[in-house]
């Protein structure tokens, strides 16, 4: 079937066998392969994408089922070459991950959540991140890393104290 | 060894590994692409046992797209058995089952297609013909003489039945006033990572070499797999660069990688293996033990214990690769850190109809701890004593380090009674026994944990000569190679795969304090398996201590030959020479001196300045034994195991709803002493992400099978692995007890939480079940089971 | 379409039937994905209902005023229905048709007697949930229908409540039990009308209508009062669970189901009772 996929703001046009989910789409046609395969029955949530910039589990939809949306990957978050996002960067100060293997979907639901709420409480954050399977860090640095993000992107663009 | 205070070494710095990741371009086995590669989809016997009769493959291979089908017969003809650790000639391993398959998911056959969905397709239509056989699924039951043998020839299901005797045991049980026995089953589970395993293989025939690119832990790999195809070593090249997806044990992917190279070398193409999760839990072979401890003690009034028994009896699964060792490595730590005299130990392996074990995060030490650990308890309750004081009795105190255990390892170092004084202290024990108090006069079942266990590390396999004399395996080893390039840039090398364990930046850090410039300034690199010096890979918690001490060595290595190039260039003697911050200076006149960029060059490039007999150039390296290993074991099994041991407390405060079982950790605290820290943030993820293991482990995770002999826990679904709503806040409380063995006092902690949370758990379970004159025996502590234990004490009381 | 074959399927949010095609235990040759057609994607208040359109995403059901507002159980059953990502993308009609015996929508839907429309073919169908789910992942519809919309009465009383509770081995998996409780008080918090039910327990969410009656008429004491009262309410509750044959699996006996259904219809009572007391009466 023929598609036309917008993945980080780019237009693909693809020829797709229905079947083909859009996990294995993302990784094997577009060679973004910043999604990974953990279970493929949509319980790990190591496949998550944002899709209209809400976490979906990308095993559980078909390539087909994403025309028309505006797909989000972890490849389409870092801001230029070299640099980190508040969240990245976040995760990396409180070594929010080991093998990587989940990070890409916990940066993804990271940003998710602080788009639409800002200044999450720790329930909440782990409440995000509960569909998330990590099997190194055991949360704690997870967790951290996104009250810690949290807590720069509300102190960027603040007007400096007065003197 | 060095000592504080360190310019990098236990600064909080960042590790420099997670920048790739969090944006994605980590470099996972699936992620690797060759042109023209195709797709492995495995076909699983679905008994126990049964002989296999026929493999039809007309029909799948007449499936478009597909391009092979292999059977057990033909690899079987074209490789070597995979190698066991025992001494079992009459239990062989292959890939696929030849005639026999001996569990439910064991692989048959292999179907290569251009796509993974085509294999599987195809895979449906390979027909095989099977007569299903007797099978025996219960560990005990197999250890009985009459259950039907896994492996007909080798006669039975034993693969191990050895008994130790250190100490004068017997007599220790006779002088002493009091004894007990008990038996507790750690049950089958894993590690079970989120990347399940792959291999991408592909052979050159002009070159003669195999490629891997694998998601692999394993010692050897690359030896192991040339050896199973029948290549010289030199004819297979594993890329250490590809990032592995969690492994904490189980990725020893043996088999994978002989299908994937057998089929590449046959077809003439790339071949990729990548375990579907169905694939993974029930063929991939990576469970974990399955083990009865049955255990007695004899102590005395204090509770303080002489003398210890303790039968473990593990079912292995039909084959049997290293995993038996898992009984022999906590010889090295049998006593646990307790002063116990003697230990009559006997190590039974059997084999049933169940999927293959395989290593599993601290090698069999977690199991085994809960046993230790539940001895204490049990003792605590017959003396009527409090279990910390119990603890407190029993342990070995800091002033009787180095202390030999009866089984011949020494402990290099600890103070325990310090360690726990902090937790206790930081948790303020006598209010959380009040809040203990407290929920259970409000109807909540409620208890509180302990558990005090070691973490042997650095990694040793003695327990290979232990448990089989034809194998005199001694050395353990890791490397590293140093070299300054003419630029003046440092880079250094690591030997194999990583999981995350943040080697990279442990190497950068150690050479970065031994030559004294910033660590983010020296680039390592992972060379492939051709271009590699020995290592083991990151198991045992060994490499802050191997890698880090071979780093360590190269790094002076390299100090001492700047420091020497300045000494004659200078025309000084070598010990008026001071080196600092990269440049080395005349200690009597220090503007004479020579910068790093001036040594660099005149090794590089003036040969004419250098000192007689010096080599160009500036590449170090060092090839570095396991601190106390390279002794075969006493007639009696006596042996130094591992050379490190690090310390662990677990204090928490369980809740449970008596009526629906469900737990609740309230708080927890883990008091943890690995020596000095090389990187606080590495280890607090290992020591958080063991505890979630350790939480699995004793709460959740369960490979459970039905009298059918199927696996139940099939998926993600069923196996049940906790998600960040199950792991409470955890609270570490440090402590440092430098190693003498060490290049700065290190110890290991990759497998420390892990070691200790499922034996604390099932410390707070039973005293929150004390009222009700119940214990639970059994990990995993299932929910339902609870309840259903708690609503029947209730009837009983009533 | 559907008419065509039976290996033809509908797929909306495909949160369940993608994992059963990927274990390859749903085999379809085709899929009519249904996702978008925003016919079926509504929320719409009528005099005595809601009316929620088949592929209205659970992710709105949790969100929206009007259910919020209107079908208050049907509101606080949602956060139970598996994880956010999950609920992304899952339909209201994908949970019914699945008809998971644990299924959180399915109870509410039993408990508060909704009705399930489908059309099959040029025919459409107005069924009670109560007889559209008849046994674990069974219903009537045939490969051919296509449930269209569900519609949730609307309870007018002033002073009314909801609870749910439910236990599974981890937050939002299948639960072994749960169990709800809508109750709405007079002026005296005496209790008008009581609807309550358990899922997770047999093969089909149960409704406990002889116990509701039982309850009903009941003085604010019976549901608040001290130890005798509570022990009063769990003997009626205990008696009407008795009277269920529950599953048993690998994860839960029987008996176990049987108790944890009690005490969560207890706990789901006593929220109900509270939240309804918190409200003032209406001036009429």
């Amino acid at each position: 079937m023929r598609i036309e996929l917008s993945v980080n703001g780019t237009a693909h046009p693809l020829e797709v066998e229905p079947r083909m989910s859009l996990l294995d789409c993302l990784r094997e046609r577009l060679l973004l392969t910043g999604a990974h395969a953990g279970c493929e029955h949509g319980v790990c949530g190591a496949c998550t994408v944002l899709v209209d910039g809400v976490p979906i589990r990308s095993c559980l939809m078909f390539a087909v089922q994403a025309d028309g949306y505006a797909i989000t990957t972890i490849e389409g978050i870092a801001p230029g070459p070299g640099e980190l996002s508040p969240v990245q960067d976040a995760f990396c100060e409180t070594h929010g991950l080991q093998c990587g293997y989940c990070t890409p979907a916990m940066v993804l639901t990271a940003h998710a959540l602080l788009a639409g709420n800002p200044a999450p409480t720790r329930a909440e954050i782990v409440e995000a991140i509960s569909g998330n399977i990590c099997r190194c860090t055991g949360y704690a640095q997870i967790v951290e890393a996104i009250a810690l993000a949290a807590e720069r992107m509300r102190g960027l663009n603040q007007p400096a104290p007065a003197p | 060894m060095s000592g504080p205070p360190f310019r990098f070494i236990s600064s909080d710095r960042r590790v420099r590994e997670d920048r790739r990741f969090v944006v994605g371009k980590g470099r996972f086995a699936a992620d690797v692409v060759l042109p023209g590669t195709r797709h492995v989809a495995v076909v699983g016997c679905p008994y126990p046992a049964a002989r296999i009769l026929a493999v039809h493959t007309a029909e799948a291979l007449a499936v478009p797209g597909v391009h092979y089908v292999l059977i057990g017969r033909e690899l079987a003809a074209a490789t070597q058995p995979l190698l066991a650790g025992l001494d079992t000639p009459k239990v062989p391993r292959r890939p696929l089952a030849v005639d026999v398959a001996r569990y439910a998911g064991e692989w048959v056959a292999a179907v290569v297609a251009d796509t993974r969905a085509l294999a599987e397709d195809a895979a449906e239509f390979v027909r095989v013909d099977y007569e299903p056989l007797p099978f025996v699924l219960d560990g005990e039951e197999a250890f009985a003489s009459d259950s039907p043998p896994v492996h007909a020839e080798h006669g039975s299901n034993v693969l191990l039945d050895r008994t130790f005797t250190w100490g004068e045991v017997e007599q220790h049980f006779s002088q002493s006033p009091h004894q007990l026995s008990f038996r507790v089953t750690w049950g089958r589970s894993s590690t079970v990572p989120v990347e399940t395993f792959a291999v991408l293989a592909s052979w050159d025939p002009w070159r003669e070499i195999l490629d891997v690119y694998a998601s692999v832990q394993m010692p050897r790999f690359a030896e192991q797999a040339a050896l199973a195809l029948n290549l010289p070593g030199s004819c297979v090249r594993v890329h250490n660069d590809v990032d592995v997806g969690g492994s904490y044990g189980v990725k020893r992917g043996i088999k994978h990688a002989v299908v994937a190279g057998y089929l590449s070398r046959r077809l003439g193409f790339p071949i990729r293996l990548i375990e579907d999760r169905l694939e993974n839990m029930r063929g991939g072979d990576g469970h974990g033990p399955e083990r009865n401890f049955d255990v007695a003690i004899a102590f005395d009034e204090r509770g303080v214990i002489r003398s210890m028994k303790m039968r473990a009896l593990d079912n292995v699964g039909a084959y049997a690769g290293r995993s038996p060792f898992q009984l022999g490595k906590p010889i090295g730590a049998i006593v646990g850190p307790y002063r116990i005299d003697s230990v009559q130990y006997r190590a039974i392996a059997v084999t049933s109809n169940k999927t293959v074990q395989e290593a599993v995060r601290a090698f069999g030490q977690g199991p085994t701890n809960y046993a230790i650990e539940r001895a204490l308890e049990e003792v605590a309750r017959h003396r009527k004593l409090d279990r910390l004081e119990v603890r407190r009795r029993n342990l070995i105190r800091t002033e009787q380090f180095p202390y030999l255990i009866p089984s011949g390892t020494t402990y290099d170092s600890g103070d325990y009674h310090a360690v726990i004084d902090k937790v206790v202290a930081r948790a303020d024990y006598p209010g959380l026994i009040a809040e203990r108090d407290r929920l259970r006069a409000e109807g909540v079942l409620a208890g509180i944990g302990i558990a005090a266990c070691l973490e042997p590390s650095g990694a040793n396999s003695t327990f290979e000569p232990l448990l089989n004399p034809k194998n005199e395996t001694t050395a353990y080893t890791d490397s590293c190679r140093i070299n300054v390039d003419l630029s003046g840039a440092v880079t250094a090398t690591i030997h194999t795969l990583s999981a995350g364990q943040g080697h990279e930046t442990l190497v950068g850090s150690v050479i970065g304090e031994v030559i004294e410039i910033d660590p983010d300034r020296i680039r390592v690199v992972r060379p492939d398996s051709l271009a590699s010096l020995p290592s083991q890979s990151p198991v045992g918690s060994r490499m802050a201590i191997m890698l880090g001490g071979a780093a360590f060595h190269a790094a002076q290595k390299l100090k001492q030959r700047l420091t020497a190039i300045a000494a004659h260039d200078l025309k000084i003697p070598p010990g008026q020479a001071s080196y600092r911050d990269g440049d080395v200076c005349d200690e009597k006149n220090p503007t004479n001196r020579r910068t790093w960029t001036e040594l660099v060059t005149i090794a590089h490039r003036h040969f004419h300045r250098l000192p007689p007999g010096t080599e160009p150039g500036l590449a170090f390296t060092h090839v570095m034994q396991v601190p106390g290993g390279g002794r075969l074991p006493t007639a009696d099994g006596r042996v130094q195991m591992y050379p490190c041991f690090a310390f662990e407390f677990h204090l928490l405060l369980m809740a449970i709803d008596p009526d629906l079982g469900r737990p609740e950790i309230r708080r927890y605290f883990v008091g943890h002493d690995c020596g000095t820290v090389i990187n606080p943030k590495i280890v607090r993820g290992m020591t958080m992400g063991g505890i979630a293991h350790g939480i699995g482990a004793a709460l959740y995770e369960e490979f459970a099978y039905n009298a059918d002999g199927q696996l139940l826990a099939q998926s993600f679904m069923d196996y049940v692995l906790p998600s960040a709503h199950e792991i409470p806040p955890v609270e570490i409380v440090h402590h440092v007890t430098p190693s003498p063995h060490t290049v700065f006092g290190q110890k290991g902690s990759g497998e420390s939480g892990y070691l200790g949370a499922p034996a604390a758990i099932a410390s707070a379970v039973n005293d929150a079940l004390r009222p009700l004159g119940i214990t639970v025996n059994r990990l995993p502590i299932k929910m339902a089971q609870l309840a259903d234990l708690v609503a029947a004490a209730r009837a009983r009381n009533a | 379409m559907l008419a065509a074959g039976d290996d033809v399927r509908l797929i909306a949010g495909g949160q369940t039937l993608v994992p059963l095609m990927a274990m390859r235990l749903a085999r379809p040759k085709r899929l009519i994905d249904i996702a978008r057609i925003a016919e079926l994607a509504f929320v719409r208040g009528e005099p005595d209902a809601v009316v929620i359109g088949a592929t209205t995403k659970q992710c709105i059901l949790e969100r929206d005023p009007l259910i919020r507002g209107q079908v208050p159980l049907l509101a606080k059953v949602m956060p139970f229905v598996g994880h956010a990502p999950i609920r992304a993308r899952g339909t209201i009609g994908g949970s019914l048709a699945n008809a998971d015996p644990a299924a959180e929508i399915a109870l509410a839907a039993i408990i508060l007697d909704a009705t399930v429309v489908y059309r099959d073919g040029d025919k459409e169908v107005e069924i009670r949930a109560f007889d559209f789910l008849t046994g674990p992942m069974m219903t009537v519809l045939s490969p051919s229908s296509c449930l269209t919309c569900v519609r949730f009465p609307i309870w007018r009383e002033a002073r009314m409540g909801v609870g749910f509770h439910e236990v599974s081995a981890r937050r939002s998996d299948f639960a072994f039990a749960s169990a709800g409780a809508q109750i709405a008080l007079d002026e005296n918090s005496a209790c008008r009308r009581l609807a309550l039910g358990v899922g997770a327990v047999t093969s089909v969410p149960l409704r406990l209508d002889t116990l509701a009656r039982t309850l009903e008429g009941r003085e604010g004491y019976a549901f608040e009062g001290g130890a005798a009262e509570q022990s009063k309410l769990r003997d009626a509750v205990a008696a009407a669970i008795a009277e269920i044959e529950p599953l048993s699996d690998l994860h839960a006996s029987a008996d176990y189901r049987r108790r944890a259904a009690t005490t969560l219809l207890m706990r789901a009572i006593a929220d109900a009772y509270r939240a309804a007391k918190g409200r003032a009466t209406r001036a009429h």
